[in-house]
């Protein structure tokens, strides 16, 4: 009922075993993510995708969901992943937004996306306004202002590397490559991709 | 910025925050970069110069996330090498893009398709067999949860113990292949092999040896004893030097040379150990030369890496946040104290500087006191555990493990104490960390060398002419290298023993406690946090009796492995039951390279007993390969007059001092020489730095000049 998944490349026609069950394990995947995704508006997700509807799912359903619901940037998560930027998925960006998370995409990518992410204002920057609003994120505002001035300094002293007051991608992706717990807490896991697997 | 970028040339793509000439490069490179948005409008192919700059107008607000697609790595000019897949656009660009690669392909000669095709085959076989060989990693999933629950820190200690246990089983690999195989297969027989035993020189006193091994029938309990102790049985089996009393071993008519085989088995385990450790520490030892500061304290990696995006559970996401709040508080406070101390008085100074050498001075004195009685018992053990007979069993089981005891009780008391004084010394709280672990691994590694220390005294101890016939104390060690590995053994089992019964007896009813019993004073006492420093500096003391011990017992490897493998699931089961992910973040020295570089210290302070008993102590001349050698090295001067002239000539001129000093000398330069060139790498850092922020102030002066060039 799906068409081809972009997810994966043929580029022979003679395909060793392990890439066939590996194309079988992947084609369960996308079934299974859209089955989660049929789940969440019955009414409007068709079953049958050949004719390739053009359906969206608002925002306030997909942060709804199990994954997505205690994580404080969720919203910035979807805004990244729709196309038009407010937030509503296609079932294509659905698929694209698991792809990402999922501990099988590269380093690179993710960094691009967690730029994204934290960059509220979507000026291809993270200044001080973005940081302050990612702070107040994950301490849910238990932070005086004080602390978070003080914070942001820190970060923008650690991280910025041209000297311009806020991060570029440049400076990001520098800093990301430092950080040790980024591919380990950050969009990866056997959590994600066992929900998405549903049979491990 | 939507108007500059409108006004800018073709050929000139506004960066946010600067320029860059688009001119270069192919167009197709500029359609794969194009953004989601775009991609009705990007249906066309190439020459669409305004792609990026095009939504500049009323849309110029909304995102245009092109600027990190723009840093994927891409070769220049060739086609884009990475998948479709991992293009940050959307789905239909990503189709799109897959379907123009394969339309090129077509249009290649037949050659290139095939070297493509082929080496992105190869390059995904390679990522496969990469995946899969980290399946096949022991506890790969078991570490992974506690990562995932209690975080990098606990888990660094979890990944070393896995280090461990492998590093223990190449080591009994290694010693039993070339030690205790051939010893086996040729007592009884196997593959046409014959043995021959060493035949004693002289048959004088010192070459009486009567282990007594246990014959009829004995009480289950001296089994028990033995088993706890080294003794009786265990003293004749493979476990111990004793055991080992053979010449050499004929394999049909090849000629199996073992007590050469025991001595170079045995160096080739401390090199391997040696090269191993340095080459997994030398990953964290490169980072920590160019960046001194810690990354897992650095502010970065708490804000943009601190959450957990697995995190589903209500009450584990306000832990987080808790514990992220606290940590940054906390490196808050620590900031606001580092100011202070830098503003510091003379008189203040003075007065800190004269308690910190007060307060050394005292643990200087608490660390005499403990090697002191540590001397004193492990010669009152000695002494006594030969006298009783064996009708008071059990104060003899206990005299023999009181040096154990006394080490074990030192090592617990030590950190206590020192956790207490250095509040005193004001130091700033990371410094005090470092100090308190400094002082901890002294103490644990001082004291084997301490017991060691008292062990070689009695063996050698001359008092009214006991070793004139044999060179050491033949009454009471007729055979004293097993008498050292049954120490070590007896160390090893007791250290196993402690940290089981701290588990049972400690750790399950505390926690107990506090779940059912609400009283204040138990709440107040709370739960045990897991005190990473503490639990490596145990494994590492455990490592360090084994490397010591593996001479003269070629099997404690395999005991040590099977006790790391019991100790991991033991530390598992005890973590996830009793301790609950912190609310405060763990504040101890966590890094891998820590935990590496002690364990070199212990490896290092290893080769000095074994160098002692190893070249300068006579070898017992009662039992063990080496009965017809002065000491166990000299088995290798002895070989080497068996070969050829010329190669002993060469031979003995590497060792002599005409080669050694100049050797040693070049090993200087060569190292100065590498240090000299890291500190210029680290200059060479910091001056790109600086560059990168005057370059970004170019790019503004420019900028500015193009704005003004405009009005």
């Amino acid at each position: 009922r799906l068409k081809n998944p972009l997810l994966f490349e043929q580029e022979q026609l003679f395909l060793p075993v392990w890439q066939i069950c590996r194309f079988c394990w992947l084609f369960l995947l996308v079934c299974r993510l859209h089955g989660r995704y049929h789940e969440m508006a019955p009414n409007v997700v068709p079953m049958d995708y050949t004719k390739d509807p053009d359906v969206k799912l608002p925002m306030q359903l997909i942060i709804n969901m199990p994954e997505l619901k205690e994580n404080p940037f969720k919203e910035r998560i979807v805004e990244s992943f729709s196309e038009d930027g407010e937030g509503s998925l296609s079932f294509n960006d659905f698929v694209d937004m698991f792809s990402v998370l999922s501990e099988m995409a590269p380093r690179e990518l993710k960094a691009i996306y967690a730029f994204k992410i934290y960059d509220f204002n979507t000026d291809n920057f993270i200044c001080k306004a973005d940081l302050e609003k990612t702070l107040n994120k994950l301490t849910r505002e238990e932070l005086t202002a004080e602390e978070i001035t003080l914070v942001c300094e820190k970060v923008i002293e650690e991280a910025d590397m041209d000297g311009d007051g806020k991060l570029g991608f440049a400076d990001f992706e520098n800093m990301i490559s430092k950080a040790p717990d980024f591919l380990r807490y950050y969009f990866k896991k056997n959590r994600v991709s066992c929900i998405l697997a549903g049979m491990f | 910025m939507s108007g500059l970028g409108a006004a800018a040339g073709p050929g000139w793509q506004r960066d946010s925050g600067g320029l860059s000439l688009l001119a270069r490069g192919a167009a197709r490179r500029r359609t794969l970069w194009v953004s989601c948005r775009s991609c009705p409008a990007a249906s066309r192919r190439g020459g669409a110069a305004g792609h990026s700059g095009a939504p500049a107008g009323p849309a110029g607000h909304r995102r245009q996330p092109r600027d990190p697609a723009r840093a994927l790595p891409q070769e220049t000019g060739e086609q884009a090498e990475c998948p479709a897949r991992e293009l940050p656009v959307c789905m239909a660009e990503k189709r799109r893009t897959r379907h123009s690669q394969q339309a090129e392909t077509e249009c290649l000669s037949r050659w290139e398709k095939w070297r493509r095709t082929s080496r992105k085959s190869l390059k995904k076989a390679l990522s496969e067999v990469k995946g899969l060989s980290s399946y096949l990693v022991l506890w790969r999933r078991d570490i992974h949860s506690i990562e995932g629950k209690f975080g990098t820190g606990i888990q660094s200690y979890f990944s070393f113990l896995r280090f461990l246990v492998l590093l223990n089983f190449i080591i009994f690999i290694l010693m039993f292949s070339f030690v205790t195989l051939p010893t086996i297969i040729s007592k009884y027989g196997l593959f046409n092999s014959t043995i021959a035993y060493i035949s004693p020189k002289n048959t004088d006193i010192c070459t009486i040896y009567k282990p007594s091994g246990n014959k009829g029938l004995v009480y289950f309990y001296t089994y028990l004893k033995d088993l706890l102790s080294g003794t009786g049985f265990l003293e004749v089996t493979s476990l111990f030097y004793g055991y080992y009393s053979i010449d050499a071993v004929w394999i049909s008519i090849m000629r199996y040379n073992l007590p050469l085989a025991y001595l170079l088995a045995t160096f080739a385990y401390l090199a391997l150990s040696f090269l191993w450790i340095i080459k997994r520490s030398v990953e964290g030892f490169k980072h920590n030369l160019v960046h001194d500061a810690d990354p897992f304290q650095s502010y970065c990696n708490k804000v943009f890496a601190g959450w957990d995006f697995c995190i589903t559970d209500l009450s584990a996401a306000r832990l987080k946040h808790r514990s992220l709040q606290h940590e940054l508080q906390t490196d808050l406070q620590e900031e606001k104290l580092k100011q202070k101390i830098a503003e510091r008085g003379m008189g203040e100074k003075l007065r800190i500087y004269s308690l910190r050498i007060f307060i050394n001075i005292i643990v200087i004195a608490i660390l005499s006191g403990c090697f002191y009685s540590i001397y004193r018992v492990t010669v009152f053990s000695q002494e006594n555990s030969n006298d009783i007979d064996s009708a008071n069993s059990q104060v003899n089981l206990l005299v023999q493990y009181l040096p154990s005891m006394v080490i074990t009780l030192a090592n617990f008391i030590g950190p206590l104490i020192f956790e207490f004084l250095i509040k005193f010394e004001e130091y700033t709280p990371a410094f005090e960390i470092k100090l308190t672990l400094l002082r901890c691994v002294f103490v644990r590694l001082a004291s084997i060398g301490v017991l060691l220390f008292s062990l070689w005294s009695q063996i050698s101890g001359c008092g009214s002419d006991k070793c004139k016939p044999c060179g050491y104390n033949y009454k009471l060690y007729p055979c004293w290298e097993s008498d050292v590995g049954q120490e070590m053994y007896k160390l090893m089992i007791f250290d196993f023993i402690v940290i089981l019964a701290v588990a049972l007896f400690a750790d399950f009813p505390r926690k107990l406690l506090v779940t059912h019993c609400s009283c204040k004073l138990v709440q107040w006492f709370g739960q045990k946090e897991f005190a990473i420093s503490d639990n490596v500096l145990e494994i590492i003391y455990g490592q360090t009796i084994c490397f010591i011990g593996t001479f003269f017992s070629p099997l404690l490897p395999a005991i040590a492995t099977i006790k790391y493998f019991i100790i991991f699931y033991v530390k598992k089961i005890v973590l996830i039951h009793t301790r609950k992910p912190a609310a405060k973040p763990i504040r101890a020295s966590s890094s891998n390279f820590f935990f590496l570089v002690v364990l070199l210290i212990g490896l290092l302070l290893a080769f000095v007993p074994l160098a002692f008993s190893i070249a300068r102590i006579p070898s017992s001349k009662a039992c063990g390969p080496f009965m017809n050698f002065n000491t166990s090295w000299e088995v290798i001067p002895d070989t080497i007059l068996g070969f050829p002239t010329g190669l002993q000539q060469f031979l003995f001129g590497i060792s002599s001092e005409a080669f050694a000093v100049p050797f040693f000398v070049i090993l200087c330069i060569i190292m100065f020489y590498v240090i000299a060139l890291a500190r210029a790498h680290k200059r060479v850092v910091e001056q790109l730095r600086e560059q990168l922020v005057l370059e970004s102030r170019d790019k503004m002066f420019l900028i500015r000049k193009i704005a003004e060039a405009q009005k």
